[in-house]
């Protein structure tokens, strides 16, 4: 099944509205060529051969980058995210998940702030009770108090999360942005072995791989998403530095004489990374449910770590008479992950608002 | 006086962006007799593409709207006409060439098929004989080898070909009036000519009216009967080819006579009209043209020229300026 | 066309050679099979020594591999953790969850195209928004969670459907369990439908069709939708591949005794034959779906077919 999180799918291209069919399409339109400026926007032939259909070519991204803030002249891009912080404040959906994803952070910090109990005491007289004064969730199979748990369990999913994207949004921009920008073999190689990755379904890896890599910590899951999840961004990244490359201004410091490292990082990278933001925003969302999913099977986080996934397993046999052990978790995996989704979203839809 | 082929009356185009409304078109008035051509002549973001999808009725909308105006044709209002009617009309009557006939063409569709839906829509004929007579259609435009090439797809075809079959689409139906939408623009310049011919041989041959919407000066002086020339949405000078070219009643009509490389100026300056177009979001007052005139007075500035009937000195039929100082012009 | 598929298939043999080796290194390198084979207990040095002899792996690790492949070529996947032969299992298994992902497939094909063309067509009203969240919702709940919650509602609390699935896995009772494990790919195609419909109902060749004079509906069925629909048709595709391999959580969820299940048995007894061969059957079904899809790509599409 194509879990959200499985990397062979580009989520932007199907969670936000996909871009043009070659990358950088239909350009024009913008404040300076003026609404009656209609560019000739139709499908553009594909380059070369299909990627496994064009929701996966490189890069799902119409107007490019820095193109707003007035083209080659103002080639830093602040325009481009001063205009999109400009739409996103105004914007319900971006408020409420950015609001929802601060407090998750806190409580992955302090759980103690809004949860005074022990997550691991349990009262097996009370095992499975529903919700009494003080414990407004009820009590898990070991008598433990399901509010506490659901709060300390945000720490698990919010490391797994920040770490892995983390890992992967650095790992694949750097290889991808080199292969974007300096091509030839390298490129090649990078491309076949980002195949590989996309020839394994993710969660038959993810049982092989943990399941003989074991340890208590959250480490072996960090790192086996970074291992699958970084060709996804490598990819996004090499598009975006390739169509960023080929921009006027970018053209001119090469042929000025800038050092390639120099255009590589003042003038291609900040305005080739917003694709790869808004992706790993929405990938940060889909590795929180993939470690749950792990977590479900037992492969993933192990006991006594406090995991939404571990204690929405442990319920899912209890669901016949104890639901609300499950309702919570699951509750506030589900709220967490579509945080981050709605959030990556809404991005996208500012920096590229001609899709909306 | 008999009704004008197409009479578009004061039509009013606006844009919702999300900078503020842009008045793309702002009471723009033209009009075309059967068999007739008429140029419409402006920069790009001139209102003069707009202005005929607005006449079509394949306005992008939104972000666009006709806000006000007629457009008459055959002395009907095709605005207010309904949807069935006017979809009859489009295609029939009426026929459009778009500019880049690679992406105007469905890239997943033979072309003869492409050519044939005109028959079997318009004319309810069989599968069978639209094929047949797209055919026709094809060789009738030029292209070699037509009843092989039908079952090609559009990208398989070279840029002059591929405009021939948007000129053949076009002239399906025998249309009474044709509008040109910059047809040679993205061609090379010698495939340019041969289309541009094309199109004129058969405008003659089935006594078309034709709307060739350009900026291509060179273009207008062959094939043109009568000039509009738009700037920032509106006419600001209507005239007979001959006429305007000979003598100017607008200074940007002049600025842009002026910009064309003659053989015989070799080694002068080239003319440039200084400045850029306005932005629709932000017109300048008074009229629109004034920061960018050599000629422009303080009246120029406040008052907004209205378009002046220009009688020259045979008294020219059917001439107009919207310039405060058209006689001045005239006789510079 | 023929030149277009042959080099797919050439192109398709690295990255098949560079999945199975991945999932062998893992198994074989990362992990002790023969450790696993004896369980708890302490091995026999002897025993060892032996079964690592037969199995080559006192060998490098590509040996081992090539052997492994070797021997799958020629139809030998080994034993299970019962002594069954591996395919054996497979020849059980496979079917199941073939059957339940055709379900998964149906059910995200007739709902996912319908709410994708409706909404994309009316897009910016009330059922187009309603659509795009309602989708983000369904991604974000995990399929473990949703899967739990219908099977509780469906199978227990209404009594409208057997919340586990006999080992036969008859058809009637895999369609919960198809829609749960179709659930997440719907959301997917109609947001991709909608995608596609919007960006091509702005294409140039539609404007010209309207400018044709044609109905309405013959624009949207004969060049919208044939143009739009395309991405979508590859996705499906894609997704039957990725569908079987991704069938565990679902599998578990139901007691379904197909692929997900026995590899799950095979992991959690350590089985390395079992999950090598099943991952291997896998990789090989999931590329294979990618191929066709390229190629469908191609019939769907001239501009690649005569590229």
């Amino acid at each position: 099944m194509p879990e959200p999180f499985d990397p062979r799918y580009d989520m932007t291209e199907a969670i936000a509205p996909a871009g043009g069919r070659g990358g950088g399409g239909g350009g024009g339109g913008g404040v300076g060529g003026g609404p009656m400026d209609l560019p000739a926007s139709g499908p553009q032939p594909l380059k070369g051969g299909p990627r496994r259909g064009p929701w996966r070519l490189a890069l799902p991204w119409r107007g490019e980058p820095g193109r707003r803030s007035g083209g080659p002249a103002a080639p830093t891009g602040r325009g481009l995210w001063t205009d999109a912080w400009h739409d996103l404040r105004r914007n319900p959906v971006f408020v409420a998940s950015a609001l929802i994803i601060v407090f998750l952070v806190l409580i992955a910090i302090w759980p103690q702030l809004i949860a005074s109990g022990n997550p691991y005491h349990g009262d097996l007289a009370r095992a499975q009770d529903g919700p009494a004064p003080g414990h407004p969730f009820g009590y898990d199979l070991q008598g433990r108090d399901v509010y506490t748990r659901t709060v300390y369990g945000a720490r698990a999913s919010i490391t797994v999360g920040i770490c892995a994207t983390l890992g992967a949004a650095l790992l694949g921009s750097v290889l991808g942005g080199l292969a974007g920008y300096f091509g030839g073999w390298w490129d090649t190689l990078l491309s076949r072995i980002a195949d590989v990755f996309f020839g394994i379904p993710i969660l038959l890896g993810g049982l092989v791989f943990l399941s003989v890599v074991t340890s208590g910590s959250v480490w072996p899951v960090v790192g086996f998403i970074v291992l699958l999840g970084w060709p996804q961004i490598s990819r996004i990244a090499r598009g975006s530095v390739v169509t960023v490359k080929e921009h006027d201004y970018v053209q001119a410091a090469r042929v000025l004489g800038a050092s390639s490292g120099r255009t590589l990082l003042r003038h291609i990278a900040p305005n080739a990374v917003a694709p790869v933001i808004v992706v790993a925003t929405i990938a940060l969302g889909t590795y929180i449910s993939l470690e749950a999913t792990l977590s479900f099977l037992g492969v993933g986080l192990k006991p006594p770590t406090v995991s939404w996934g571990i204690d929405i397993s442990s319920a899912a046999t209890q669901i016949r008479n104890a639901p609300h052990m499950l309702l919570w978790p699951a509750g506030a995996l589900s709220i967490t992950v579509l945080a981050f989704i709605m959030l990556g979203d809404a991005v996208r839809d500012a920096l590229d608002p001609k899709l909306r | 006086m008999a009704a004008r082929l197409l009479d578009v009356r004061d039509l009013r185009v606006e844009f919702r962006t999300r900078d503020g409304i842009a008045e793309a078109v702002g009471g723009v008035s033209y009009a075309v007799d059967a068999g007739r051509t008429l140029a419409v002549l402006g920069e790009s973001g001139s209102g003069k593409s707009v202005t005929a999808q607005a006449v079509m009725g394949i306005l992008d909308s939104p972000p666009g709207r006709v806000t006000g105006g007629q457009v008459l044709f055959r002395g009907r209002d095709l605005l207010t006409m309904g949807a069935e009617e006017r979809r009859r009309i489009r295609g029939a009557a009426l026929a459009m060439i778009f500019q880049d006939a690679l992406s105007a063409l469905n890239p997943v569709l033979p072309v003869g098929a492409q050519l044939a839906e005109m028959y079997e829509v318009h004319r309810g004929m069989s599968r069978r004989d639209a094929r047949r007579r797209a055919v026709e259609l094809m060789d009738r435009v030029r292209i070699p080898a037509a009843g092989q090439r039908a079952g090609d797809y559009p990208h398989q075809f070279s840029g002059g070909m591929r405009q021939r079959i948007m000129i053949a689409m076009a002239m399906a139906l025998e249309p009474d009036l044709i509008i040109a939408d910059e047809p040679t623009t993205a061609l090379d310049v010698t495939v340019q000519a041969q289309v541009m011919e094309l199109l004129a041989e058969l405008r003659r041959e089935y006594a078309m009216g034709l709307v060739l919407i350009t900026h291509d000066l060179g273009v207008v002086a062959d094939v043109a009967d009568t000039i509009a020339v738009m700037y920032a949405g509106r006419i600001v000078e209507t005239a007979p080819v001959r006429d305007l070219y000979r003598r100017p009643a607008h200074p940007y009509t002049r600025g842009l006579l002026d910009s064309v490389p003659r053989v015989d100026d070799r080694g002068e300056r080239l003319y440039a009209i200084k400045g850029a177009p306005p932005s629709p979001l932000a017109l300048p007052s008074g009229c629109p043209f004034h920061p960018r005139c050599p000629r422009a007075q303080e009246v120029c500035r406040v008052e907004r020229p209205p378009l002046y009937e220009v009688t020259a000195d045979a008294g020219a039929d059917g001439r107009t300026s919207a310039c405060h100082f058209w006689k001045e012009e005239l006789h510079a | 066309m023929g030149r277009y598929a042959l080099r797919r298939l050439l192109q398709m043999i690295p990255v098949f050679i560079g999945s199975t080796f991945l999932i062998f290194f893992m198994v074989y390198a990362l992990g002790d099979p023969v450790a696993a084979l004896f369980g708890d207990k302490a091995p026999d040095p002897a025993t060892a020594a032996r079964i690592r002899k037969d199995l080559y792996l006192d060998e490098p690790l590509w040996r081992q591999y090539a052997h492994y492949m070797g021997q799958i070529f020629s139809g030998h996947f080994g034993t299970a953790f019962n002594g069954q032969p591996v395919t054996e299992l497979m020849a059980s298994a496979f079917p199941v969850t073939l059957r339940l992902t055709l379900v998964a497939v149906a059910f995200e094909m007739a709902l996912g195209l319908t709410l994708g063309v409706l909404s994309g067509l009316r897009r910016g009203r009330g059922l187009d928004t309603s659509v795009l969240l309602l989708t983000l919702v369904v991604v974000s709940v995990p399929t473990f969670v949703s899967g739990t919650v219908l099977q509780y509602l469906f199978g227990v609390s209404w009594g409208w459907a057997r919340p586990s699935v006999s080992p036969e896995a008859p058809l009637n009772e895999l369609l919960l369990p198809g829609v749960v494990l179709g659930l997440v790919s719907l959301a997917y195609t109609t947001r991709l439908t909608r995608t596609s419909i919007v960006e091509n109902a702005r294409a140039d060749y539609v404007r010209t069709a309207v400018a044709k004079g044609l109905p309405r509906h013959r624009i949207v069925t004969r060049h919208l939708l044939r143009n739009s629909l395309i991405p979508v048709v590859t996705f499906i595709g894609t997704d039957i591949g990725a569908l079987m391999g991704g069938a565990i959580v679902t599998e578990r969820i139901f007691n379904i005794h197909g692929v997900g299940y026995q590899l799950y048995q095979g992991i959690l007894r350590q089985n390395s034959p079992t999950v090598v061969g099943f991952v291997t059957v896998l990789v090989i079904v999931f590329l294979l779906a990618n191929l066709l899809v390229d190629l469908l790509y191609a019939v769907l599409d001239p501009r690649i077919r005569y590229a």
